[in-house]
């Protein structure tokens, strides 16, 4: 486990930015706004930009950019309600591969 | 210059766009249209009545009436786009990859409609008696052919990163971006030429 940490890491730097990058660009999000985002800033249901048609946009965008498969099974409220939910669901499946 | 529009969803978030390059093409002397797929804005056919097959014949037959001697394609136009005068794509994708934007917005809309579907059933149910997904009444071969449809090799390939900024396909709301534009314009009519 402890050998896994530094690209553990790394991977999830990496997938941070992605992540802002993409919220960036599906929204139009200002750069002062994506640099302000914590884990515990609210996405859906908190940005009025964030609709279910944008939700589409953005976990097709994500799915391209991370070379990941979102199962819709997996997509739920909890999943998109933070940033940090976000960061942590898509960092799980990237390791998986 | 024909202009074969992006589909679906992304015809309507990049028609500004889309216009935009027109009037930037025709800066630079270049005479362009962007005639309606069937089914589509003006167009009197019925959507769910179009596959890839009538969309593609409608825009050789449009090739010929405007006596056009260049395509430029954008995004999924490039599964329809003409082959037979000279091409450039530009952020060409797979018909798989503009259905599944489809699919997973018309799964998330019946769920917040509290109808519980999932992408597979109804790409199941699309392919035997097609599906309307968010607004867009799609027959089963149209669904079918978006399956495997994969771009040709266009003569030109203009890619987003291109454009420095990010594709205007993503936003949520349809959106212009002028140096965008005229960068395009820019590759294009230095193709052309």
């Amino acid at each position: 486990m402890a050998t896994n940490l530094p690209a553990r890491t790394e991977q999830s730097e990496d997938t941070d930015l992605i992540l802002r990058q993409v919220l960036s660009d599906v929204l139009g999000l200002s750069a002062e706004r994506i640099a302000e985002l914590e884990p515990d800033s609210g996405l859906f249901g908190h940005l009025p930009e964030l609709d279910s048609m944008a939700v589409a946009g953005l976990l097709t965008e994500l799915e391209d950019r991370l070379d990941i498969i979102i199962d819709d099974e997996d997509v739920d409220g909890e999943m998109l309600e933070t940033f940090g939910g976000l960061r942590s669901f898509v960092v799980g499946k990237r390791t998986i591969g | 210059m024909l202009i074969v529009p992006a589909l679906f969803d992304e015809g309507n978030k990049l028609r500004r766009f889309t216009v935009e390059t027109m009037r930037r093409l025709d800066a630079a002397g270049i005479d362009t249209f962007l005639p309606d797929l069937p089914g589509t804005n003006e167009s009197l056919e019925r959507h769910a009545a179009q596959d890839l097959a009538t969309w593609r014949s409608a825009m050789d037959q449009a090739v010929r009436h405007f006596r056009a001697t260049q395509v430029l394609a954008i995004r999924g136009g490039a599964l329809v786009a003409p082959t037979r005068v000279r091409g450039a794509h530009y952020a060409a994708t797979t018909g798989m990859k503009t259905l599944r934007a489809l699919l997973r917005a018309h799964v998330m809309q019946r769920r917040e409609a509290g109808v519980h579907v999932t992408i597979d059933n109804a790409l199941t149910t699309g392919r035997t008696e097609g599906l309307s997904m968010v607004g867009y009444d799609c027959s089963a071969r149209l669904i079918r052919d978006l399956e495997a449809a994969r771009p040709p090799e266009p003569e030109l390939l203009v890619e987003q990163s291109q454009l420095q900024g990010p594709g205007l396909w993503l936003r949520t709301e349809p959106s212009e971006d002028a140096q965008q534009s005229l960068l395009l314009a820019r590759i294009i009519s230095g193709w052309r030429s």
